[in-house]
């Protein structure tokens, strides 16, 4: 059965206007007023927190420096969100602990949520985008190694409940690890992971963790799913359509035209993800020498419709993206129909991952797309 | 005649041939790739400049060094400075090519530019003195060629990324590189200003420095001859 998630970057877009060279790394905060930031802040939640009435789940993430995402603590919403709300899943994608240096903390504010929310925690584990190495300053060429032996640590940290264990590893040290709460869900909260590269897949297909693809489209979902699925098979785990997750823009409306202006208003946080100068995109060692070679010659972030042509991210409209399947947009009826398409082409997921809010969309709108979207679009969706 | 020992630099590696041929004239001279360099990736418990100096040690050993010359080059002259604090003994003098591995300014100040984090174009000016002409039009290489730059930027960050391009307590030691030591900075350096070159060869117990003019962050790069010239005269000097 379907599950849908909302997620929402808490961008600051009022400082977007003051932005020519990039929205994220070195954009001043004083850009940023704390006294609009906290109104925002306080919408989002609100959006979120609706979630547990429409029968949606919660989706967070964090960013650094950049005023696309103002989430730079993923657990600070989910805390928040602990309270707040009663049946929603609250799924965190994630958290960037290659990028954390302290990866007992992390297992601790996870397993804190977790108890607090009496076991709706969802654990996300990202290696975060390759612009997050400028804040983080973590050595991108190990990155990788990093992400999985923080991984490593926390799971044991989670599931180990008879007194400290020690950890002298290659880049995490403690003597005495003996984290507090246990989670409620045992062993531990499940595990999800973002992908982009089919080699990454397949690794996490060896986990039977939950992958989430993120805007990947017609042309590049099927790839890494089935390298997932491949290698998930080898592995011995029955990856069933519960396994996969994709991350799209959705926009229902009355009208068509209403649901695509919502849309294409939500898809102003695409076309400002490239929005960032080009080295950060490519920070040594974080990606093989063949495609940070391709991005040294050209950063140009390109989106590939179905027919396979392309197009620019940062000036795509709703219709590029709604032909890449990275968008979704119209009446309820249509978005089913779009979804319905999308989910037989690359393979089945069971976990739609709705970017409900985004851009400069008004509360109002975000409320009438989330509503709707619930009313009548997601039972015919639970039911793909 | 004793050896000379080449320590290449973090970028660049294959322009530095016309400064090795007219160094090595008529001398013995070794100049390995470090590992990630050769093409084969590092073992995974050797990332750090240490173990560079450790394996160059052994290598001095293997030769049989009495009384080896090292010349390095910016990362190369780093891992020259961490062999000289460790053991000298077989180690007669230095001709250090811009080094960086010290830390000399303050918390808030960087000695190091920061190249990842700038365009391609700034740090082209950032490392050369005449950027038209020596730093690498991406474009127009071919792909093999630009993931060779890619790796070896790759390689770079896997020594030397945190903290950056130094080790914070080289400084504390370096009353230990005594051997006669010539700095050679270029003079248009952006990536570590000649300044700095000045004041690490007041750190250093018997460093001379020396400006090579119409060169940036690679003397031996972009002024080949002028500096292979240089260190053959310290060579035979010191």
């Amino acid at each position: 059965m379907m599950q849908v998630w909302h997620f929402s970057e808490m961008a600051y877009h009022p400082g977007w206007e003051f932005l020519n060279e990039g929205l994220r790394n070195v954009i001043p905060s004083r850009v940023y007023d704390p006294e609009v930031g906290a109104d925002l802040y306080h919408r989002y939640l609100d959006e979120w927190a609706l979630c547990d009435r429409l029968g949606l789940n919660i989706m967070v993430n964090e960013h650094h420096a950049t005023a696309t995402c103002t989430t730079s603590v993923c657990t600070i919403p989910m805390a928040i969100l602990a309270r707040e709300t009663e049946t929603a899943r609250l799924l965190c994608l994630g958290m960037p602990i290659g990028n954390r240096m302290d990866a007992v903390r992390v297992a601790e504010e996870y397993a804190m949520l977790d108890v607090i929310s009496r076991g709706r925690v969802e654990m996300g584990f990202v290696k975060g985008a390759p612009f997050e190495i400028n804040p983080a300053n973590s050595n991108p060429a190990e990155l990788e190694e990093r992400f999985w032996e923080a991984h490593d640590l926390i799971v044991k940290a989670m599931t180990t409940h008879d007194g400290p264990f020690n950890w002298e590893g290659r880049h995490y040290h403690y003597r005495e690890v003996n984290v507090w709460p246990r989670p409620w869900q045992q062993p531990h909260p499940p595990i999800w992971m973002t992908v982009a590269s089919p080699g990454s897949a397949a690794r996490i297909g060896r986990k039977g963790y939950v992958i989430a693809a993120l805007n990947t489209g017609y042309i590049h979902t099927p790839v890494v799913y089935g390298a997932y699925r491949e290698s998930a098979a080898e592995t011995g785990i029955a990856a069933g359509p519960d396994r996969f997750a994709y991350l799209c823009i959705i926009g229902v409306g009355e009208t068509e035209a209403e649901g695509k202006r919502r849309a294409h208003q939500i898809l102003d946080y695409s076309r400002t993800t490239p929005r960032v100068q080009p080295q950060f995109f490519y920070p040594p060692g974080y990606s093989p020498a063949g495609p940070t070679a391709a991005m040294i010659r050209s950063a140009d972030r390109l989106i590939q419709r179905r027919d396979g042509s392309s197009f620019l991210m940062q000036d795509g409209t709703v219709e590029d993206f709604m032909a890449a399947g990275v968008a979704f947009a119209g009446t309820p009826a249509q978005v089913v129909e779009q979804v319905e398409e999308f989910a037989a082409a690359v393979g089945g997921f069971e976990h739609l991952l709705m970017m409900g809010q985004g851009g400069f969309i008004s509360h109002e709108d975000t409320v009438a797309n989330l509503t709707l979207f619930s009313e009548e679009a997601l039972p015919a969706i639970a039911g793909l | 005649m004793s050896l000379v020992l080449f320590l290449h630099g973090e970028h660049f590696t294959a322009m530095g041939g016309p400064f090795l041929d007219r160094l090595g004239a008529g001398r013995e001279l070794h100049a390995p790739l470090h590992p990630g360099y050769d093409g084969t990736p590092p073992d995974p418990g050797f990332r750090s400049v240490d173990d560079l100096a450790y394996r160059y040690l052994d290598l001095l050993e293997e030769l049989d060094a009495r009384d080896a010359t090292l010349v390095g080059a910016s990362l190369g002259g780093w891992v020259a400075l961490e062999m000289a604090v460790r053991d000298r003994s077989r180690i007669a003098r230095m001709a250090l090519l811009a080094p960086v591995g010290v830390k000399l300014s303050g918390r808030e100040e960087r000695d190091f530019a920061d190249l990842p984090f700038m365009r391609e174009a700034e740090a082209a000016q950032t490392l050369f003195h005449d950027p038209a002409r020596w730093a690498p039009d991406h474009a127009a290489l071919d792909e093999a060629a630009v993931e060779t730059i890619a790796l070896e930027r790759q390689w770079a960050a896997w020594y030397g990324w945190k903290p950056y391009m130094h080790n914070p307590v080289l400084g504390n030691w370096l009353h230990r590189a005594a051997v006669p030591t010539l700095l050679l900075w270029g003079g248009s350096d952006g990536f570590a200003a000649p300044d700095y070159g000045r004041r690490l060869a007041d750190r250093l117990p018997d460093a001379r420095f020396e400006l090579v003019p119409g060169a940036g962050h690679y003397p031996h790069i972009e002024r080949a001859d002028a500096t292979a010239d240089a260190v053959r005269a310290f060579l035979e000097s010191a």
